[in-house]
């Protein structure tokens, strides 16, 4: 049996990193030159990992299933990226945000690749000024920074409300560069549907062009993958479309431990549910806490009128509204994390005091700081998040308070990693949102693109050597080799058994029906016997999958329903691994909200003593039970506490 | 959100198996459409139909569906992203059309952009421009501090506007020669306002235009309704900024 190794380096935490540094393989520019790298994936990890592995001589490949790098979901983030620099002279410091982060994620994180990445944080901001990223900035031309939640330094850069974009186009264009020198070879419109193990190491990846529909084979010394998170499994989420959990479940089905998959985060900002016909939520930045207060009425009267719409948010007196947020964590108010405000908006939402027609919205509203700072100030900050609400909703929110609630964001578990990156399979690796190393049972807001970044840039790079230098003498992966003939039958033949049921519903259906089974029984609030439930549901509806799916067309051509079944089959089986996870994982923490567990004011209530672990599973085979590892978390350096933000 | 239901709207598609097939326009019928619904999700809705009826769905290509990934193109009513300003076509809003219209769906019609199948085309060129020089030549690594060269409040903001380019292609497609100077001049101007890019300016300006004219570009003759297309308002006056560097690289040869 595979043991579970996380390789965390002896000595202090503050020389960690370092010491690993000095001591790791590194492989000469001329055996560089022969070894091969896929990297599954262009967002912030995929596209800065492929570009440094350029740029130190290695012949990198990338894929994304996008017709271009650009645009990977990383251009959607808004808000911004971590970093301490201390520029505000605030007291930040590397140890703060470790610190913050440990306890953001409420202490279900590695103190060792935390501190790592408040390490390199201070890197990455050089490095995409470097390549041109417009970060907002003061008159006197330094850089600008704002707060986010579960802090109380401001230590977020940004560039207006596009900070992913710029940033994905800064590695973007660094990844266009190798490209053009010819060191990195891009396939866009590509989605790797299989990883090739020869002799137990990762080699190559099977993955079909969605273009003419080929089943391609793909050689490599080594893989990463960089495919993004699962939170799509929700069928409604902030995600992009196409976002999936595809890679990293068949990495799962080739031996990679998937870890904590139970670990989700709902932010709380986001526009609510109009109806049926919704295929996507719409995220409002996290940033727009800084100068938005959240409330919803004192009296229930005014609530119902509200829902009836007898009644608009500027008819209610100030004394008659309850910045609830503000009452009930009066040191963060408003810039709780995010599982803390969704679950107190969830709370007044069930108490009967939400403001839409459904009764499932809260406000959050710029009045406030219209008056103190004027409309120029506000429309700088927020400008384009507010012209994006105002085309979805048609309600201006400089006049009136944006309607919010919370929806499915990002995924904190994922594929397991030691120190080094490196999968529970030998020479396969998992970079940013994709794996689970970083944020614990919560991701503070701003995070995942710095550990996307930590890990493509400053990260990956040096670790990966020390797997490479032992395959120097490892010739070109032969992609005929029978293991690269196995997987590419088993890829045509799964193909071919979606194309062939034949049934009468399409793949949307299926995966609406598991979002409303994962958001009921496997969202923001979880108990054993709604997980029972979750994991026969889901049961019955793979059976229906398998049995009535219909994908029309062909396989040889562009198809779109067929891209779908598949990523929808995968969800279908990450969605029964979560719901066991959670069931498995007795205690609330972060996002991960038992209602067995709570303290008597109703916050979530941790269990340390069965509790601090990363659960890493195994999968045993096609309707077996998956076997559950367990990776004890070790706190040398942190003390545990009851998290409060109060 | 007044929200109204729309009985009935007829969608007529532009249709094609492959890029080398002839296509042409088939009218589908939806039904009870929410005003509240986004056009592509009414597309979905549609999709779902045609799959139950047995038919093949309409291919068209998005992603984010927030207006930032540039994945999302169309042709709607003659207008590239549709009928409603400073919008990508995923963030438009079925509030715009009315009751039993007919909406005429194509994809962008560009000689460079050649359609893959129905409403999904061949944005590649764009990025084979790039890799001719739209980045900042610098490694990973060794880099000084990023606050060691002071960047002025105002260069900062006008770079960022050039850099809001989503790369969707909608200024091609509706300019009349086909000309894509906007979107380059869009990457030239966001590198050449900052002292990171402007080191390199004119090789890169005279890199990109190279490209872009052996790709089949057509020339700009100024017309400016790239400008009035573009979903993120990228200026025409970054055009301008691109002329002057093209030329200094000339003047340099
Ligand atoms: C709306 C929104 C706003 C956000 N705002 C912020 C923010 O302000 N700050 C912050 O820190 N974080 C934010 N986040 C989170 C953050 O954006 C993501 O966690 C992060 O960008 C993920 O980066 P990534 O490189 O790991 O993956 P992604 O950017 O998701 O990239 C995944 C890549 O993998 C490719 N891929 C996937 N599957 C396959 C396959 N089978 N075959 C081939 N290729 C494949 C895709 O094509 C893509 O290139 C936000 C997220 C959302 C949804
Ligand atoms: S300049 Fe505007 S229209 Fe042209 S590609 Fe960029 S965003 Fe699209
Ligand atoms: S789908 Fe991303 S911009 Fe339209």
């Amino acid at each position: 049996m595979t043991q579970i190794n996380s390789k965390i380096p002896e000595g202090p935490l503050t020389e960690k990193w370092s010491k690993h540094k000095a001591k790791i393989k590194v492989v000469s520019p001329a055996n560089k030159r022969k070894l091969e790298i896929i990297v599954v994936g262009t967002g912030l990890a995929g596209a800065s990992a492929a570009a440094s592995l350029a740029e130190l001589g290695y012949n990198v490949k990338a894929f994304c299933y996008q017709d271009s790098p650009r645009r990977a979901h990383s251009i959607a983030a808004q808000g911004g990226i971590n970093a301490a620099k201390n520029y505000q002279n605030d007291n930040d410091s590397v140890y703060r945000l470790f610190y913050d982060t440990i306890k953001g994620g409420d202490y279900r994180a590695r103190e060792a690749n935390v501190y790592r990445l408040a390490e390199v944080s201070g890197s990455i901001i050089d490095q995409c000024v470097a390549q041109g990223v417009p970060f907002a900035r003061e008159y006197g031309g330094v850089l600008s920074n704002r707060s986010f939640g579960g802090v109380l330094v401001s230590r977020t850069f940004y560039a207006r409300g596009q900070t992913g974009q710029q940033l994905l186009i800064g590695a973007y264009s660094a990844l266009n560069r190798q490209i053009g020198a010819g060191t990195v070879k891009m396939y866009a419109r590509h989605e790797m549907l299989d990883i090739v193990k020869i002799d137990g190491k990762a080699r190559g990846i099977i993955a079909r062009d969605m273009v003419s529909g080929e089943i391609k084979r793909f050689g490599a010394h080594a893989v990463v993958i960089a495919s993004g998170g699962y939170g799509n499994v929700f069928f409604l989420s902030t995600n992009a479309m196409g976002c999936n959990g595809g890679a990293a479940w068949q990495a799962y089905k080739r031996g990679a431990f998937m870890s904590n998959p139970c670990f989700v985060q709902i932010h709380p900002t986001c526009i609510p549910v109009h109806g049926e016909q919704q295929s996507k939520l719409t995220l409002m930045s996290e940033s727009l806490r800084n100068d938005g207060r959240i409330w919803v009425p004192k009296k229930k009267e005014d609530a119902e009128k509200l829902q009836k719409g007898l009644i608009g948010p500027n008819d209610i007196a100030e004394e008659d509204r309850d910045f609830y947020l503000e009452r009930r964590y009066p040191a963060y108010g408003n810039l709780v994390p995010r599982d803390v405000a969704s679950r107190a908006a969830k709370e007044r939402c069930d108490a009967g005091f939400g403001v839409n027609n459904t009764g499932l919205a809260v406000y959050l509203d710029f009045k406030y700081s219209i008056e103190r700072l004027g409309k120029d100030v506000i429309e700088a900050r927020y400008g384009n998040l507010f012209q994006m609400y105002e085309k979805i909703t048609d309600v201006d929110p400089y006049k009136e308070p944006m309607q919010i609630y919370p929806a499915i964001h990002y995924t904190m578990g994922g594929t397991w990693v030691d120190y080094n990156l490196m999968t529970s399979v030998p020479g396969l690796y998992a970079i940013g949102e994709a794996n689970f190393s970083d944020h614990g049972a919560n991701r503070l807001g701003a995070s995942a693109l710095m550990q996307g970044l930590a890990d493509g840039y400053f990260v990956l790079p040096y670790t990966i050597g020390d797997y490479l230098a032992n395959e120097i003498q490892v010739p070109k992966i032969n992609i005929n080799a029978p293991e690269f003939e196995n997987a590419i039958n088993e890829v045509k033949g799964r193909l071919d058994k979606l194309m062939n049921i034949k049934g009468t519903k399409p793949a949307d259906y299926f995966h609406k029906k598991l979002g409303k089974v994962m958001w009921d029984y496997v969202g923001m609030s979880r108990n054993e016997a709604g997980l029972k439930t979750a994991i026969k549901e889901i049961a019955d509806i793979k059976a229906e999958f398998w049995k009535d799916l219909r994908v029309p067309g062909i396989q040889g051509e562009v198809n779109q329903e067929l891209e779908k079944a598949g990523r929808v089959a995968d969800f279908i089986e990450l969605a029964d691994l979560m719901a066991r996870d959670a069931l498995a994982r007795e205690e609330s923490c972060g996002g991960h909200f038992r209602e067995e567990s709570v303290t008597d004011d109703g916050e979530a209530k941790r269990n340390d003593e069965a509790g601090t672990y990363v659960s890493a599973w195994e999968y045993k085979g096609e309707n077996q039970e998956p076997l559950m590892h367990k990776e004890e978390l070790k706190f040398e350096n942190i003390e545990l506490a009851q998290r409060s933000y109060k | 959100m007044s929200e109204k239901i729309l009985k009935e709207i007829k969608v007529r598609v532009w249709k094609q198996k492959n890029s080398t097939a002839k296509g042409k326009f088939e009218t589908y019928t939806v039904h009870n459409i929410s005003t509240d619904t986004s056009f592509l999700e009414m597309l979905d809705i549609l999709n779902m139909q045609l799959v139950e009826e047995g038919k093949e769905p309409i291919v068209f290509d998005h992603d984010c569906r927030e207006g930032i990934c540039g994945t999302c193109s169309l042709f709607i009513n003659g207008r590239a992203h549709g009928p409603d300003d400073d919008i990508t076509t995923c963030q438009l809003h079925m509030r715009k059309f009315k009751d039993g219209e007919t909406i005429t769906v194509e994809p962008f019609r560009v000689g460079a952009f050649p359609v893959i199948k129905d409403l999904m085309v061949d944005r590649t060129a764009f990025e084979k421009i790039l890799q001719a020089g739209g980045f900042v030549s610098v490694n990973t690594g060794g880099i000084p501090d990023g606050n060691a060269i002071p960047i002025s409040y105002d260069d900062a903001e006008a770079a960022m506007d050039a850099a809001s380019c989503i790369g969707c292609g909608a200024c091609v497609a509706t300019c009349k020669n086909s000309s894509a100077m906007l979107f380059v001049s869009a990457k030239v101007s966001h590198l050449a306002r900052l002292p990171q890019g402007k080191i390199e300016a004119s090789r890169r300006a005279k890199a990109m235009v190279a490209k872009m004219d052996e790709l089949g570009f057509g020339n700009c003759s100024n017309t400016g309704a790239c400008e009035v297309e573009c979903p993120k308002g990228i200026s025409i006056a970054n055009i301008a900024t691109l002329n002057r560097e093209y030329l200094m690289a000339k003047i340099k040869d």
